[in-house]
């Protein structure tokens, strides 16, 4: 065996060639199949993809970097699911590019913190976290109030994420800007009964930061936050769903 | 032997016209320098969030919160500190023990300012809050571009050395310098798969989504660590510590063995960072059980690294160079002890999203990582600037017991706070009510928090000594300083 490693050692492409084998092998393993299998993702009802302003608050969420001290990801554990609700589903997350999971939970997890406090504490937590929580030690985020926030060439970035997998209509692309503008509820009002057709009558569509004369990050973030985990009705979910052709739920849902 | 002229050193890329010297030195000083400037940085980084973490007034937003100072802690002293070190080091031994100089003067210095310049582009962008969220990952398309660009520089300059090496075998620890390079790479490229949702902007979607993305960059992040942070810096180990034990490496059968089942387990194991989440059971057992294998090969590589000292033990007892060599590997092989433990599904269901796991990182970045570059750096100086030593040895000393114990207090503090938390959130009364709030198991980490960035003021000051021995052994008045030295190249490891 040495004598034939002793080759190896003194040829430097073979030595490249058998090492870039050696480190594929299990990485083929592992991540082909997730992408081949129906089981690695089910499919549930409820999941939908996000509104354009939820979007541009998960942007918001990945660039204030939440995600290092929250977590998206409740484990099937009993303290878990009693502290923060029903562990996390694959599906949960199936239109995150990229998820969102996070590693540590220096602050509390966030998978389903939608709904579970109101908009003016968001704003007043995110504002001051101290002002609410004495003990936090979460950084203060009160610049989000102030900033306007456009829609960013939102309708690019559905197109965009439409060409990535993401079960965008040709409307909800059509219609980004107006969605936008609609689910933060400004003054004056713009009718929002398209969005509710198109995203389903669970979108929260109202000013969540208290400013209705402008859209602002503020906004969006809550939004963002406010729809984590909503999407499942856990009273009906049934965990040994059965993989039918037919039922793509998650595409079909309006 | 030819008899080679060596230049004077001067802070200058050689010029085609001269007669080359057989060695190019001045790009390692430029890493050299380059590395210790990172670690200051990064490590300044590092302390300032971690008393953030303490004190959360520390925090100024928008530009300097934990949020986004975090992610510039952790490329600093990876990708800055750790990489540049990395290029010093291999592009130092694949010259020694091929006893080549660097295939190409241009790529040398292309790879050193390219890769200063994705630093401050990946550095820039997160103050600015251009980020991709992903750990390690964090760089947005256009650095990603450029860095992948400046690592097949990298790539072809160090095979291209190999190529026109004037030994038979290639070297050991070019091996670990390979698989470094080359794996890095091949996981570099397909973390980042993303699509820009508009030319000119610096935000993209990653084409993927969801689970798969999580694996994805797990079996990215977790092979940082293995092939960046292990991989290339045992590369380190099996030239440095031959090197100043002047003793062979204790087994080549060993160091073979090491090589080919350390690369090839390290691989499976990232699923361990995604144990009870909603990545299939298969996956996440596959990822524990490599996880645990990998136990093997560590420690085997630790055994090869000390043993290498045997019948020089005594060498041991007076020079502090060699003491951070072979501390860093008592840490290696305590955090690669730590690791597998961890992977188990039990202990995870504890250790997971605590702070024990910033205790095991720190105890594998700051006790191993950390600790044998420093070694290589006290090398490397007085070989690369020809002084008969390092200005002080006291200094080596002391900055060697301030850093260590900075790291006993980061990482024992770390791990009563990691396991604290953990219990804490999972305590019951007898009620069947959850006994803590969240933010109670928030406040009991404070005193714990406090310590740990004590530790990291340590081993911050233990650099900064480390800096003024480095410049006041440059500044050395030394004879080499007039006249040039003829090349004489140090006797290469024997090949055991």
């Amino acid at each position: 065996m040495l004598e034939k490693h002793a080759k190896l050692e003194r040829n430097s492409i073979w030595l490249l060639i058998f090492t870039v084998i050696a480190v594929s092998i299990g990485g083929i393993i592992e991540i082909v199949p997730l992408f081949r299998m129906e089981t690695t993702v089910e499919p549930v009802k409820g999941v939908r993809p996000y509104t354009p302003l939820e979007l541009m608050g998960q942007q918001i969420y990945i660039r204030e970097g939440c995600n290092t001290c929250h977590s998206q990801q409740i484990r099937p554990l009993r303290d878990e699911q009693q502290r923060y609700g029903h562990y996390s589903l694959a599906a949960e997350s199936m239109y995150d590019h990229p998820f969102v999971w996070g590693s540590k939970r220096t602050g509390p997890d966030l998978a389903r913190v939608g709904g579970k406090y109101s908009d003016e504490w968001h704003v007043a937590h995110l504002k001051n976290p101290r002002a609410v929580v004495p003990e936090s030690i979460m950084p203060s985020y009160a610049f989000l109030a102030d900033r306007p926030y456009g829609d960013w060439r939102i309708k690019r970035r559905l197109q965009t994420l439409a060409g990535l997998g993401v079960p965008y209509t040709k409307e909800m692309i059509s219609e980004a800007a107006n969605d936008y503008e609609a689910q933060a509820n400004p003054d004056p009002i713009i009718d929002p009964t398209g969005l509710l057709e198109r995203y389903g009558e669970k979108v929260a569509v109202r000013d969540f930061d208290g400013n209705p004369d402008e859209i602002t990050e503020m906004d969006a973030l809550i939004a963002y936050l406010q729809k984590l985990g909503t999407d499942v009705d856990f009273t009906t979910y049934n965990p040994d769903y059965v993989i039918k052709k037919q039922a793509k739920p998650a595409e079909k849902s309006k | 032997m030819p008899d080679i002229a060596q230049s004077p050193p001067v802070l200058a890329p050689p010029t085609e016209t001269r007669a080359k010297p057989r060695f190019d030195e001045t790009i390692l000083k430029y890493f050299t320098i380059a590395s210790v400037f990172w670690a200051i940085a990064g490590m300044a980084v590092g302390v300032l969030i971690a008393f953030q973490m303490a004190f959360p007034q520390l925090n100024v937003e928008p530009y300097l919160t934990f949020g986004r100072l975090r992610p510039l802690h952790t490329s600093a002293v990876i990708f800055a500190f750790g990489g540049n070190i990395l290029m010093a080091t291999s592009y130092h031994v694949v010259q020694r023990t091929c006893r080549a100089r660097l295939y190409s003067d241009f790529l040398s210095w292309f790879t050193f300012w390219g890769y200063q310049a994705f630093i401050l582009m990946a550095g820039l962008g997160y103050v600015f809050g251009v980020t991709q969220g992903k750990e390690y990952a964090e760089p947005e398309w256009y650095a990603d571009l450029w860095l992948t660009i400046v690592w097949v520089a990298y790539l072809v300059n160090f095979m291209g050395t190999l190529a026109r090496r004037q030994e038979k075998h290639i070297y050991v620890a070019n091996w670990f310098y390979l698989a470094f390079i080359v794996t890095v790479a091949i996981l570099h490229l397909v973390n980042n798969v993303t699509v820009p949702f508009e030319i000119g902007s610096v935000h993209s979607y990653s084409a993927w989504a969801g689970v798969q993305s999580a694996l994805i960059q797990w079996w990215y992040g977790h092979n940082a660590v293995g092939f960046f942070l292990t991989a290339g810096f045992l590369g380190i180990m099996y030239y440095y510590i031959p090197k100043q034990a002047n003793r062979p490496v204790y087994s080549y059968r060993l160091s073979i063995i090491h090589f080919w089942a350390l690369i090839f387990i390290y691989i499976w194991a990232g699923p361990h960072h995604l144990l009870y989440t909603s990545l299939p059971d298969w996956a996440q057992t596959l990822g524990m059980t490599f996880s645990i294998i990998l136990w093997m090969p560590s420690w085997g590589g630790m055994i090869n690294g000390m043993m290498t000292l045997s019948g020089a033990w005594h060498k041991l007892r007076d020079d502090p160079v060699l003491q951070f060599m072979i501390i860093a590997l008592s840490f290696y092989g305590m955090a690669t002890f730590e690791g597998p433990l961890m992977s188990i599904r039990a202990v995870n269901s504890l250790s997971h999203y605590t702070d024990w796991t910033i205790g095991h990182v720190h105890a594998g970045a700051l006790g191993w990582v950390a600790f044998i570059s420093f070694g290589a750096i006290y090398y490397l100086v007085p070989h690369l600037w020809k002084k008969a030593g390092m200005y002080s040895t006291k200094l080596i000393s002391v900055h060697l017991w301030i850093g260590t114990i900075g790291i006993v207090l980061y990482i024992t503090s770390m791990w009563v706070a990691g396991i604290m938390q953990g219990l804490m959130w999972r305590a019951y009364d007898e009620m069947g009510f959850l006994t803590y709030s969240f933010v109670e198991t928030v406040q009991a980490m404070h005193p714990y928090y406090i310590i740990r960035a004590v530790g990291g003021v340590l081993f911050l000051l233990g650099v900064l000594i480390m800096t003024f021995n480095i410049w006041k052994t440059i500044k050395t008045p030394d004879a080499a300083e007039n006249e040039a030295l003829p090349a004489s190249p140090a006797p290469l490891p024997e090949h055991a």
